[in-house]
């Protein structure tokens, strides 16, 4: 750094020294860029979890210009020392523009009205980054002429802005992701303050920003060291669709989705249903049942605490009682006490004529002794071995067991064209257990091709007596669900006991081998 | 107790036929054996205020757990008692083509095992990844090798390494191991590839509580050779757990003898008076000592507190015990990490402890929410008395850093999950197999006592061991009965 003379300023302050002034133009440079990426990463964010992207955009980069303006406004009020406001600036951008995207993301799920967090960042950020440039003008004004200092920084200014609109859609986004985007720029905005100030050491008692400047430093550091494990836990990036309501329970991760009509469950990033077709998927796993029952007065649902199961039953006048098992008491509240969500299950957690049980099947079931006329099971799939063992032998011995001597049940048992092996597993393992069986399968677009697994104590007839307001199922499409056709047709399968886990393995290969 | 410091017995003298001083796997299962053959007249006293011994359990909100041991193996055919019990208690199902058939829900669920390995999980507890082809060859030998082993036979027509081991050929070809350390014994038969010796270390730690060069090259073996479960179907080389390990067994044995058992006494005299004993206990409830008259007595408590308490009847012998460390951590989620899924038993192959177990294992299906771990660490570097002054001197915050820092270097995942760590200390854990313990004069002694006075422990066996306590528990007290004329049928 040279020796440069200091010179006193109209308004008594001190002028900038001449390498100073380098690096103001730099900054303008730099400033620019990441100003404008910031925008472009909250349009982005918004356009991404709130869907709509002309709105989002719009909003954004209005609200971000309106919010420069209102910065360059205040910058009159700025009356001396204009670098250490700019280097506070400069450090308040890198803190805010630099955990944008990381803090938007991880807010999404925790925040009730997103929007309202979304622009007051926008508008912070917004406000700071038009402070920047009329700030940059007064500072330099005694090292250019007025008419080359204009066109200096405004060059900077647009050159910035360039780069910045040609990298975000070509390198930025793809390579390193909105996360770590924010972040770097964090860094270019605070790198920026430090070299102001280590330029200014001489002249100025720098040391509290200084220690402000290293603080946002290693803040960002660390967020861009861990930048993966905060896209992983701001799960909405999961998502394709927007996230409207996320919550753990000590069981699992309860995420619903909704575009447009359509909304989504996903329980630890699993899809259990669209609203879309999911009367489908659950026509399929009732009706057959009771449709082979002559009195199914007492109904056992296991799992299903979204109550669409437990919906399909209860339109039934025959059944007198639903008992319904799910391990996740918090499901069923959400589900019983949510209008939005009670309306899709038409209320069916709250009938008089359905008790909710929350335990853990897998034991539940060994205590009970009850009786039940139709038993629907619908676990999740069996991703984990502990979810594995709600599929074994053992469980289907204790299930039948419950299972009166004329009754019916049925398992939902995966995809019998992705996971075939996994599939036919669950009938050779309900077999095993002493029951017979007969496998259907139903389309479902959002799922594909699902398929079913029911089981009695007696052979299976083929007469159902279905309810006419049913959307899916008629007589005739029910008789084709049982057809397999070649490629999903029964094959050797393995029995599911505990100390395999055959299934548990095989659907992990299968849905592995799908997935790519 | 160590300095006869118990004041004398000051109300009547009481009698009973038979007493057993002892409630752990081996003072239950002589019980059990008497109730079995309808013999009713015995009382059973313990130390602590419930019984079961290095077997006992505890448990919270979240699940039952075990403080000592954790499982069982499937037991092999020659343990007979122990069938006939495991029957009984509804554990053994049915019959395959003459085998047992076991209850799946007691048998240990897979996944079994699995370890931490170069900083990924895998499934089963040897490495997998990463070996040398010497390492290979060498695991391959010496699975071969204890193979072999497990199908040999004696002069004597005898396994040669059987479970109870008392039942083990007496053919020196295979005695012959005892005179030397299983590291000795590793050495000399080019087994130094550090993979194998650390799987092995880990598996002798685990078993015994010891370092490979301070048991029998035959305790060694025996542990790889010894088991020949006996299953229908491919179970034979699983395992029985629950919750609370091994005290589902001891708590369904107390069960049957519920009448008898009189814990918070301590025994701490025996003498011989006429052709019987006369047992001094001080009851801890009322803070007196009784004098009970027996015509038999099974001692089924550690050979170094028989010995004190009975040096009418205890050889005097050197007998030295591992101490070990447990500790059962409430989590409020499961553990997880890179690779192959949460299996029961959860090792790490670079942490000195034992890893830990999972208490809801058995029970649970959600592959969420709150469980309970159950941490092992035997302290096997030092010796047995270093290691006990460590425990007596290091604080419960102390150990709690040490088990919290372990878990969160196999888990980092576990951070902010942990909710309470207790700690329970073993000074005297495990008996250990030193070279040599075949022969030991004071063991065998122990074992060929003629009455009125009888050994039942698991330290007669050398091996500490389930089947071991059981089969010595059984086999005193049949002795008694035989003594007593009572009639009864074998059951070993
Ligand atoms: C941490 C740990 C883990 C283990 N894990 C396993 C395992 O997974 N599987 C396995 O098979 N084995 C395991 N073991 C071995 C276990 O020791 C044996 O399986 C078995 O429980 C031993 O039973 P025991 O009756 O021989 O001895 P103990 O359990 O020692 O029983 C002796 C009993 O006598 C009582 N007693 C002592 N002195 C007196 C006195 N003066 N008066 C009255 N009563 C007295 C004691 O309180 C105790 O209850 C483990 C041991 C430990 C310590």
């Amino acid at each position: 750094m040279d020796e440069a003379p200091v010179a006193a300023g109209e308004d008594g302050e001190r002028a900038a020294p001449a390498s100073l002034a380098v690096i103001l133009l730099i900054s303008v440079l730099v400033v620019a860029t990441c100003g404008l990426i910031y925008e472009l990463l909250a349009g982005t964010l918004a356009s991404y979890l709130l869907g709509d992207s002309v709105t989002q955009f719009s909003t954004v980069i209005g609200t971000y210009l309106f919010a420069m303006g209102v910065g360059s406004w205040l910058s009159r009020h700025v009356r001396s020392n204009e670098i250490t406001v700019f280097v506070r600036v400069e450090i308040l951008i890198a803190a805010l523009g630099g955990w944008s995207a990381a803090g938007l993301f991880l807010l999404f799920p925790l925040v009730g009205d997103f929007r309202v967090a979304l622009y007051a960042l926008v508008m912070a950020i917004g406000v700071l980054v038009g402070l920047e440039i009329p700030l940059l003008i007064r500072i330099l004004r005694h090292r250019f002429a007025f008419r080359e200092l204009v066109s200096n920084v405004l060059t900077y200014d647009y050159v910035g802005a360039l780069v910045a609109s040609l990298l975000f859609p070509l390198i930025l986004v793809p390579k390193l992701g909105m996360i770590r985007t924010g972040f770097v720029f964090g860094l270019a905005n605070v790198g920026v303050a430090i070299a102001l100030l280590v330029a200014l050491r001489r002249q100025e008692r720098v040391g509290r920003d200084m220690v402000a400047a290293l603080v946002v430093t290693a803040s960002l550091l660390t967020g861009l060291a861990f930048a993966d494990r905060l896209q992983r836990w701001s799960e909405v990036a999961f998502y394709n669709e927007p996230v409207v309501y996320a919550r753990s329970t000590p069981y699992q991760r309860i995420v619903l989705t909704r575009q447009g009509g359509d909304l989504r469950l996903y329980l630890n990033g699993n899809l259990q249903f669209s609203t879309r077709d999911e009367y489908r998927y659950h026509e399929a796993l009732v009706w057959p049942v009771l449709g082979r029952v002559a009195a199914p007065r007492q109904v056992l649902i296991l799992g299903g605490g979204d109550g669409l199961a437990a919906r399909e039953v209860l339109r039934d006048a025959r059944v007198g009682h639903v008992t319904l098992v799910d391990l996740d008491p918090e499901m069923a509240r959400l589900f019983r006490d949510t209008p939005q969500l009670a309306q899709l299950n038409a209320g069916s957690l709250a009938s008089p004529r359905l008790t909710m049980v929350n335990a853990d099947a897998f034991r539940w079931v060994r205590e009970e002794t009850g009786q039940f006329d139709a038993i629907i099971i619908d676990f999740p799939d069996p991703t984990e071995f502990s979810l594995g063992k709600l599929y074994t032998e053992s469980f289907y011995r204790e299930v039948a067991r419950l299972l009166a001597r004329d009754g019916v049940m049925t398992v939902q048992s995966t995809s019998p064209l992705i996971a075939p092996r996994s599939y036919w597993t669950v009938a050779s393992t309900l077999e095993a257990a002493g029951l017979t069986v007969r496998g259907y399968h139903a389309y479902v677009p959002s799922f594909g091709e699902w398929g079913f697994t029911m089981a009695a104590h007696a052979p299976i007839s083929d007469g159902v007596r279905l309810p006419a307001h049913l959307r899916y199922l008629t007589a005739a499409s029910e008789r084709a669900m049982f057809d397999f056709q070649p490629d999903m047709a029964r094959r050797p399968a393995p029995v599911n006991r505990l100390d395999n886990q055959a299934l548990v393995r095989s659907f992990a290969e299968e849905w592995g081998r799908y997935e790519g | 107790m160590r300095d006869g410091k118990f004041p004398e017995a000051t109300g009547p003298i009481e009698d009973v036929d038979v007493l057993i001083a002892g409630g752990g796997v081996s003072g239950l299962a002589a019980g059990w054996r008497l109730a079995e053959a309808g013999f009713t007249r015995f009382t059973l006293l313990e130390l602590e205020d419930r019984t079961g011994g290095n077997a006992r359990s505890g448990r919270n909100a979240t699940s039952a757990y075990p403080l000592g041991a954790h499982y069982l193996p499937v037991p092999n055919r020659e343990a007979r008692a122990l069938h006939h019990m495991l029957k009984q208690f509804g554990m053994i199902v049915g019959e395959e083509r003459g085998a047992p058939v076991y209850d799946p829900l007691q048998l240990c669920a897979d996944l079994e095992e699995r370890l931490l390995w170069r900083g990924k999980w895998q499934e089963g507890l040897f490495p997998q990844t990463a070996l040398s082809a010497d390492d290979k060859e060498q695991y391959a030998r010496f699975t071969a090798g204890m193979a072999a082993f497990r199908a040999a036979k004696g002069a004597d027509g005898k396994p040669a390494f059987a479970l109870p081991m008392a039942l083990s050929s007496s053919d020196p070809q295979f005695r012959a191991l005892d005179q030397q350390s299983f590291a000795q014994w590793l050495d000399a038969n080019g087994y130094r590839s550090s993979l194998l010796r650390a799987y092995l270390r880990y598996c002798c730690r685990d078993d015994y509580g010891s370092e490979p060069e301070h048991v029998s090259a035959w305790a060694g073996i025996h542990y790889f050779a010894g088991r020949r479960g006996w299953a229908a179907g491919e179970d034979g080389d699983r395992e029985l757990t629950w919750p609370e390990g091994n005290g589902r067994l001891v708590g369904l044995m107390a069960r049957r003898i519920v009448g008898k058992i009189r814990t918070g006494h301590s025994v701490f005299r025996v003498e011989r008076v006429d052709a019987g004993v006369v047992v001094h206990a001080f009851d801890h409830g009322i803070s007196r000592t009784r004098r009970i008259r027996a015509r038999a007595a099974v001692l089924a408590m550690p050979h170094f507190v028989a010995q004190r308490v009975a040096p009418q009847f205890a050889a005097k012998g050197d007998f030295s015990y591992a101490p070990w460390v447990v500790a059962n951590v409430t989590v409020n989620r499961p553990p997880e990490g890179k690779g192959a899924p949460l299996a029961w038993d959860n090792v790490s192959a670079a942490s000195e402890s034992l890893g830990y177990v999972v208490a809801t294992h058995q029970t649970s299906s959600a592959d969420g929410g709150p469980t309970v771990l159950t941490w092992y660490l035997p302290l096997s570097r030092e010796t047995p008395r270093q290691a006990r002054k460590i425990l007596m001197t290091r604080s419960l915050e102390a150990w709690q850093e040490v088990v919290r820092d372990d878990l969160l270097a196999m888990n980092p995942d576990l951070a902010g999950a942990i909710e309470r760590i207790d700690v329970w200390q073993w000074g005297h854990a495990m008996v250990r197999p030193t070279p040599g313990f075949l022969s030991e004069p004071a063991r065998l002694a122990a074992t060929a006592s003629s009455g009125p006075v009888w050994f039942a422990h698991s330290d007669l066996s050398g091996l500490s061991l389930f089947e071991e306590a059981h089969y010595r528990g059984v086999v005193a007290a049949e002795s008694v009965l035989a003594h007593l004329s009572h009639p009864f049928e074998s059951l070993v």
